[in-house]
């Protein structure tokens, strides 16, 4: 049960942060997803955001700095196996499901739905 | 009434013999649902308009604006000389492609939500200059076609900033034509008595003016320098003071770039009696559109069906329109610059009634 | 009223900027904020329950996140189909956007849209509009902070 009271915390306190940065600075929401991103995957380098994944699960994973953390993990695991070459293999592998899914459902979704107001 | 163009200053001038003989506006559900709702010429239910694309639902509501606009003046569109106008799209969209279906004499303008006044005063010049006996001056916007165009798509979320103004989904159109009398052997025009007709008597060209507001979700602050600018220019140059206006409405600036540009005014306190804004009156504030309307359609709605009918009745007789326009594109916000605007005025008077 | 030179000088520019933020509202801060928390967290806490179901059918904590992933992704395009994920940004704000059903809606959103401009140069470019830089970014960091871990040899 704590872990679902860790995820609420921590996703609601990542995000609380992301929309501070969107009130408080000119970058736009679009800007701070790419930020996002980037930072978690720095902070998986520093090897900060485990430890937070494993508290929180789902209030880590799920966040878009989940994101970075996950290729910077996939691409530790890929160089223990293929050296250099799992520079290049590695996030993209460990991405694959999420990225793979998103275009999947999109050109769907063209297909299925329309905008409305 | 003879017709005639003078000149006053540079950018600001005179004109005499030009009337607005009619004048409609079109709009969608949510502009139907505001407060002017009731007195739209027609309203759409659906934002495509049985189109296939929003701005293909743009275009065919700038070809009803038009065609609503020649009902009410009575004319047909092979007896009109010329349309002016424009809108937000990019190659000014809706305007072309609604005059690929009218087929009258085009000439697309842009000066973003003030092409309403940009088209009002140069087709009134053009009928007081002589040689145009009819032009049809006109604006278009639509709330979804603009949203893909500047900001997101539709579906994509995002919070508006308090400060961002809701581009409306409306067109509206005006005839302009020479005052009757010496018109008398122009058969199409001979019905129409000049007692209560609207009278076009001054246009102030606006300049470009930029302060530096850089954020195109607060365009009334981009917009409201160039409006105190234009509104200067036309005092001085036509010797009015704000007094001699029974209203002074500006287009778009909503809530903030009201509040600013009283502000920015000179006698800023009697300008604020006679100012009210077009994108303040289209929507209720529980509407959820913030700033206020905006988009070119917006001061063309809200003139043609509100400002229109009360100088036509006598209860304003003299009117200030100053329509604003933000000069910015995804392309030039995108490389940094700064947000530059326009304004354009055109004054209009009450002829005859209870004079 | 300043006199305009186009571009106005700095001086003026600052001027204006000081009269004109009298008169904006400001923005609901802890308004934003509280309601980005309590979306963000319910979504992440969404996700956990998700996690607990493969958990709780024979996956580990590791194995578990790519399909969760997978479920939130269509969870987050069905909303956006549906036509609820752009108002849950607007109440919620980055609370919305910043989980990975966010990231769906980024991509489900503009594929919709641009339907009608083709399926190549509408729907199958104008999807990356915002997922693109995301996964670009996200791509180029990670390859740093790897290589970076890699000649330390901390990766090993």
């Amino acid at each position: 049960m704590s872990t679902f009271l860790w995820a609420f915390l921590v996703g609601g306190g990542l995000c609380t942060l992301a929309q501070v940065v969107v009130d408080r600075t000119p970058l736009l929401p679009a800007h701070v997803m790419v930020l996002f991103v980037v930072a978690g995957a720095a902070a998986g380098g520093l090897g900060v955001y485990e430890p937070l994944v494993k508290l929180a699960g789902a209030g880590a994973s799920i966040p878009l700095p989940g994101f970075g953390y996950t290729m910077v993990e996939g691409i530790g695991k890929a160089v223990r196996h293929e050296g250099f070459l799992g520079l290049l293999t590695g996030s993209l592998s460990a991405a694959s499901a999420g990225i793979k899914a998103v275009v999947l459902f999109g050109l769907a979704a063209s297909l299925a739905f329309h905008p409305r107001s | 009434m003879s017709r005639g163009v003078t000149r006053l200053d540079r950018g600001v001038y005179a004109l005499a013999g030009v009337t607005v003989a009619g004048a409609a506006a079109v709009g969608g559900a949510k502009e139907g649902a505001g407060p002017l709702g009731p007195r739209f010429d027609l309203t759409i239910e659906d934002d495509l308009h049985g189109t296939t694309s929003f701005e293909a639902a743009e275009a065919s509501l700038a070809l009803q604006a038009v065609d609503q606009s020649l009902k009410k003046s009575g004319l047909a569109r092979d007896a009109v000389d010329a349309v002016l106008g424009g809108d937000l799209l990019n190659q000014l969209y809706s305007t072309n492609f609604s005059a690929r279906q009218h087929q009258i004499p085009l000439y697309g303008l842009f000066s973003a939500c003030a092409t309403f006044t940009e088209a009002v005063g140069l087709g009134a010049m053009l009928v007081a200059a002589g040689g145009v006996e009819r032009a049809l001056a006109m604006a278009a916007s639509h709330h979804m076609a603009a949203e893909r165009q500047f900001r997101y798509p539709i579906e994509l979320g995002y919070q508006r900033a308090l400060t961002a103004s809701w581009t409306a989904t409306a067109a509206g159109a005006v005839m302009l034509r020479p005052e009757m009398g010496e018109q008398a052997s122009d058969n199409l025009g001979a019905d129409r008595a000049v007692e209560g007709g609207v009278r076009v008597t001054a246009v102030t060209t606006g300049r470009v003016i930029d302060f530096g507001g850089h954020d195109p979700m607060d365009m009334g602050t981009a917009m409201a320098p160039a409006a105190a600018d234009t509104l200067e220019r036309h005092r001085s140059a036509t010797g009015r003071e704000w007094g001699d206006y029974d209203q002074i409405l500006t287009g778009d600036l909503g809530v903030v770039g009201s509040r600013i540009l009283v502000d920015l005014v000179r006698d800023g306190d009697r300008f604020r009696d006679r100012h009210e804004d077009c994108g303040r009156m289209l929507y209720s504030p529980d509407q959820d559109v913030h700033n206020g309307g905006s988009g070119a359609g917006c001061a063309a709605a809200v003139f043609a069906v509100w400002a229109y009918p009360r100088i036509q009745s006598g209860e304003l007789r003299r009117v200030l329109m100053v329509a604003t326009g933000a000069l910015f594109s995804p392309t030039s916000y995108q490389q940094g610059e700064s947000i530059p605007a326009i304004a354009h005025a055109v004054e209009f008077e009450c002829i005859g009634r209870g004079a | 009223m300043p006199e305009a030179g186009n571009p106005t000088d700095k001086a003026t520019q600052t001027a204006y900027e000081k009269l004109a933020a009298r008169h904006r509202p400001t923005a609901p801060a802890w308004g934003n904020l509280w309601r980005a928390f309590v979306i963000g967290g319910l979504i992440c806490t969404a996700g956990q329950a998700v996690i607990s179901f493969f958990e709780a059918h024979g996956y580990t904590p590791t194995t578990a996140a790519p399909p969760t992933v997978v479920v939130m992704i269509g969870l987050g395009s069905l909303f956006t189909g549906m036509g609820w994920y752009d108002a849950l940004v607007t109440w919620g704000g980055m609370g919305g956007s910043l989980p990975i059903t966010g990231f769906a809606n980024s991509i489900v959103a503009p594929a919709m849209e641009y339907k009608r401009e083709g399926p190549v140069m509408g729907v199958g470019a104008k999807m990356f509009t915002v997922a693109g830089p995301v996964i670009a970014y996200g791509l180029a960091a990670a390859f740093v902070v790897g290589a970076v871990r890699w000649f330390l040899g901390l990766a090993a």
